[in-house]
Parts: C-alpha cells; sequence; structure tokens
C-alpha cells in the first residue's frame, strides 16, 4: 500500500511540474515563434513559428533606432556591471574584515537604505540630475545604479566564508591590502561576482522607469524603452515587429543567464549560508 | 610598539578607505534625494512656480480620489500575490530537491525562465495574448472552457487578476531560487533521519524545512511587499492603470503626477513619502517577527 501511495505521490509531482514548466516556458516560447510570424498570423492565432522574421526585422529596424537602442543598452550595462563590482565589493570587503563598532553602525544605517522605495527618489533624483546637467546623459541612468546596497549585502554575506588566518598570513608575508583583494579573494569568489554581474547587467539592461524619466532625446534611449513605444505608436500595432523587439530586447540577458546559470545558482548559495 | 599601535590604527580605519566610494553614491543618490523629497513635497508646482504649501500637498491627496483608489490596488496586489507566489516558490523549490527526480535541470531551468525575461518584454507578451480577441480567448473557446470571450484588460476584475497572474508568472522562480539555495544548507541527515522516523513529506516540510528556511522567507517576504508596493513596469505597459483606474498604482500615478499630467513634483514628493512610511512600518514589523521568534 504504502508503495502504491508513493508512486501516485511521484506521478502527481511530475504532473505539476510538467504542468508549471509548461506555463512558464510558454509566454517565451510564443513570443520567439511570433518573431517569426506576421501580425495577421499571430491575430489569426497561429502558434508554430512561419516565415516572417527577416520581414519583421527589417520593419523593426527601419521604423526605429534599434541598433543604436542596443549600444546604448550595452553600454550603460557593461559601466554599471563593472564599476558596482568593484565599489560595493571593496566595501563589503572593508566592512566584513575590517569590521569596529563605528562600521557596524555605518553598515546598518547603509542597509537601511534598501528600504527606501526608488518611487521616493525618482522626482529628487530628476531634479539633481537636471540641475547637474546630465539629464539626458547616460550619466544620469549609470551613476544611480554604481552604489547597489542589495550587491554590498549579497558581497559581505559570501566574504564571511573567507577564513581570516589566509588574509593574516598574506598580510605577514607583506601584501598590501589592495593586493591581498585582487589576488586572494576576487580568485577565490569567482561564483559570487559571477552571480552578481549577472544581477547588475539584469538590472541594468531592464531598468525601465528611471531612463523612461531622465532619457527622452531617441539616440540616447535604450533597446527597452524603444520596444515598450512598439504597442503604443500607431492604431494597429503591428504585432510582428514588436515580437521581434521583444525577442532582440531579450535574447542578451537570457543568453547571459543560461549561461552562467549554474555559478548564479552557487553564488547565491555561498551568500545564503552566511 | 609604536609600529604595532599605528598598523592597527591603519587596520581599524581600512573601512573607511574601502567603503568610500559606496558611501559617497548612497549619501549622493540616495541620502540627498531622499532629504530632498521632504523639502519638495512642502512645495506645490504649477509650470515653472514653486509656492510653499507647507503640509497642504499632505493634505491634498487624501482628498484626492484617485490616489486613494492606487493606494487600495497596491494592497489589493500585496495581499493577494505575495503570498500565492511565495508558497508556490517553496512548493516548487522543495519539489525540486525531491530526490533521484528526472530531468531536475530541466524542470529548475523553466521555472527560473520568467525572472530572464524582461519586465516590459513579459508585459507586453501578455498584453498581447491577453487581448479581447488574442490568444488565450481563442485557445479557451477552442476547447469549450469558455462560451464567450473574456475582457481581461477592459474589465476591472479580469484587468486586476491578470496583473496578479503575470506577476506571479514572472517572480515565482526568482523567489522559488533563494528557496533552493537555502535548502541545499539544511544537512540532507535531518531529512533522512525524520524519514527513518516515519515523517511524511508534508510533514518534514512544515516541521524541517519551514523553520530552517525562516531567514529567508522573511528576507523574499520584504523584498516582494517592498516591490509590489513599488509596483510600476507591469501596470505602465500591461493595463496602463486601466480600466477607469482599476490597476492604477501610487508608482504609475506618482509618474504621471509628475511627468505627464503637468510637473506636480512637490504633490509627487508628498505621495511617495506615504509609500516610505508603510514600507518602513511593515520592514520594522518583520524585524520585529524575526527577533521574537529567535
Amino acid at each position: 500500500m504504502g508503495k502504491t501511495k508513493k508512486r501516485l505521490s511521484r506521478a502527481l509531482i511530475y504532473f505539476v511540474l510538467i504542468l508549471a514548466s509548461f506555463v512558464s516556458i510558454f509566454p517565451c516560447y510564443w513570443m520567439f515563434a511570433s518573431a517569426f510570424n506576421s501580425t495577421e498570423e499571430i491575430v489569426g492565432g497561429r502558434i508554430l513559428p512561419s516565415t516572417h522574421l527577416i520581414e519583421n526585422f527589417k520593419n523593426l529596424f527601419e521604423t526605429y533606432p534599434i541598433a543604436q537602442g542596443l549600444l546604448n543598452s550595452l553600454k550603460i550595462a557593461l559601466i554599471v556591471v563593472a564599476a558596482s563590482l568593484l565599489v560595493t565589493s571593496l566595501a563589503a570587503y572593508g566592512f566584513e574584515k575590517f569590521s569596529t563598532r563605528a562600521s557596524e553602525k555605518a553598515y546598518t544605517i547603509i542597509l537601511l537604505g534598501m528600504m527606501v522605495p526608488f518611487t521616493a527618489l525618482v522626482v529628487p533624483l530628476y531634479r539633481t540630475m537636471a540641475n547637474l546637467g546630465l539629464a539626458n546623459s547616460h550619466w544620469a541612468v549609470i551613476l544611480p545604479a554604481v552604489g547597489s546596497i542589495f550587491l554590498l549585502f549579497f558581497f559581505r554575506q559570501s566574504f564571511k566564508s573567507i577564513p581570516n588566518e589566509i588574509l593574516e598570513s598574506a598580510r605577514i608575508d607583506g601584501a598590501g591590502e589592495l593586493r591581498i583583494f585582487f589576488q586572494i579573494v576576487f580568485p577565490s569568489m569567482r561564483a559570487t561576482y559571477a552571480a552578481a554581474a549577472i544581477y547588475a547587467f539584469m538590472t541594468a539592461w531592464n531598468n525601465y522607469m528611471w531612463p523612461m524619466v531622465v532619457l527622452s532625446a531617441p539616440s540616447k534611449k535604450t533597446i527597452i524603452l524603444l520596444v515598450s513605444k512598439i504597442i503604443t505608436s500607431g492604431y494597429y500595432p503591428d504585432y510582428g515587429v514588436q515580437m521581434a523587439g521583444l525577442l532582440i530586447a531579450t535574447i542578451p540577458i537570457a543568453v547571459i543567464f543560461l549561461v552562467l546559470q549554474r555559478s548564479f545558482v552557487d553564488g547565491i548559495t555561498g551568500s545564503v549560508k552566511g | 610598539m609604536n609600529k604595532v599601535s599605528r598598523s592597527a590604527l591603519r587596520k581599524k580605519s581600512m573601512w573607511v578607505k574601502l567603503s568610500f566610494p559606496i558611501m559617497f553614491c548612497v549619501t549622493a543618490f540616495m541620502l540627498y534625494p531622499f532629504v530632498y523629497s521632504i523639502v519638495l513635497s512642502l512645495y506645490s508646482h504649477k509650470g515653472l512656480n514653486e509656492t510653499f504649501v507647507g503640509l497642504g500637498n499632505y493634505v491634498k491627496m487624501f482628498k484626492d480620489l484617485t490616489f486613494l483608489k492606487a493606494l487600495g490596488n497596491n494592497f489589493l496586489f500585496l495581499i493577494i500575490q505575495v503570498p500565492i507566489m511565495l508558497i508556490f516558490g517553496l512548493f516548487f523549490a522543495y519539489i525540486l530537491q525531491t530526490d533521484n527526480l528526472k530531468c531536475k535541470g530541466f524542470f529548475r531551468m523553466a521555472i527560473f525562465l520568467p525572472c530572464v525575461t524582461s519586465l516590459v518584454a513579459y508585459s507586453l507578451v501578455f498584453r498581447t495574448m491577453f487581448q479581447f480577441d488574442g490568444l488565450i480567448n481563442q485557445l479557451l473557446m477552442q476547447f469549450h472552457l469558455i462560451s464567450a470571450p473574456i475582457p481581461w484588460l477592459s474589465s476591472r476584475g479580469w484587468a486586476r487578476a491578470l496583473v496578479i497572474f503575470a506577476l506571479c508568472w514572472r517572480w515565482t522562480g526568482y523567489n522559488a531560487m533563494y528557496y533552493i539555495a537555502g535548502l541545499q544548507n539544511i544537512p540532507r541527515d535531518i531529512l533522512e533521519s525524520a524519514r527513518m522516523d516515519g515523517c511524511n513529506p508534508a510533514q518534514a516540510f512544515f516541521k524541517i524545512v519551514v523553520p530552517q528556511l525562516k531567514q529567508v522567507i522573511v528576507f523574499t517576504s520584504v523584498t516582494s511587499t517592498i516591490g509590489t508596493l513599488q509596483l510600476f513596469d507591469e501596470i505602465t505597459t500591461l493595463t496602463q492603470g486601466g480600466p477607469a483606474n482599476g490597476t492604477m498604482t501610487v508608482s504609475y500615478y506618482i509618474y504621471k503626477q509628475s511627468f505627464e499630467m503637468g510637473n506636480n513634483f512637490g504633490y509627487s514628493a508628498a505621495m511617495s513619502w506615504v509609500i516610505v512610511l508603510i514600507i518602513a512600518v511593515l520592514s520594522l514589523i518583520q524585524l520585529r517577527v524575526t527577533r521574537e521568534e529567535d
């Protein structure tokens, strides 16, 4: 009896997992397939890919500055990844390995910043950037993203696993703190850095509200901003072109995520362990 | 002696040097705007005119029906969506850890896939799929599950349900990822010996897994709560707050007030402070809850 019950619950688990996978995958599949279809086919309910991919891409690139948008997004995301990883991991190392009573207080105050909703910062930040003459500049998007408090927290949790003895012995050997950081801490925390890089890249790439507010010139817009406008331009939306645009906006992060998926989960595991 | 104390002193101030860049960023792009928004909230803006109104904006918003409606919607989404999503996330994380599960890699990838999509992209896909004459209604009609198409985007109730469904679709896998990471830290022999003692998977889940994951559960519920209170991207693309403000959220209303319906920055700043206070209160409650149980 116990065996049948066990088998039944197994079957149920598989059923639930298959159903959930279908629900998860279908919209992504449909976006992919619809990029190959004409608007008439999409409206007609076609689920399988057809032959209009090139036509859709041609219309997309002719109507919108897609190449420029991709370049803008890539530039912003790469600078944010490099700068935020450096800034937050250095600080996390400082807070974790040179902890004093004052540093813990400062750390707690910074962490409280995680609770500050970005909604509350949009208006004053916009006015600040406008006053600095940075409105419509990519720096207005990059600078606020560098000091990511989430990444600071994430790195500090991971750095707890670095044994102090190793750092101490390197110090006795006469290595400077920066050298210790770049030659011992950084190489031994690769999974953490990979996870942080994916997080930073995805957040920067997908950022919507702030770039929409601060980047109004068409030549400065990110790919996400361009793609979001496809639906609202024109009375009869061209779904084929829209899906082709969404595909282009999604592929870079999908590739990065799927390639680094393993280290992403490892990195988070290392951090949650703390 | 002198040398030792000097190096100790240098070590003590090391954290200041290392954290200086992030301190600068946080001060310039978070603390300063945060304080600035208090000042802004005391002014009313019409075009380029700025008039001091004291607490006028704070009085005004509690008579502003759209704002109250938006706040209500935020809470509605929060109360329904966050628990559903976290329970599903925990559930999937748990069954993905089942021993000798076949195609584990595939299932894991499938459940994570939605959190790779950009918020704008998936909202647009959902918007297209859930049109009145769209794919979902066509399929439901074809399988005779409904007799008339469902007004997903034009009826208030269905639009809210769609937003909740869309949010769950996008964020369940994201939260499951944290739970999976947390589950990997539960020693296998604890679960093993529980099973030896005749504990069934459901009992093991509630008696061992949930308590062990408490920190992670609190973390995910705090972040999801904050996220839902700031709901913006999905609303902008999926429903544009409609129909008749039925899915309007505070963030979207703030955006509209500041950048679409004129530039009433002061009023927007005042409204954003309501969100700040709610988040602060909720976070404090959650902190207190975890502290008490520890």
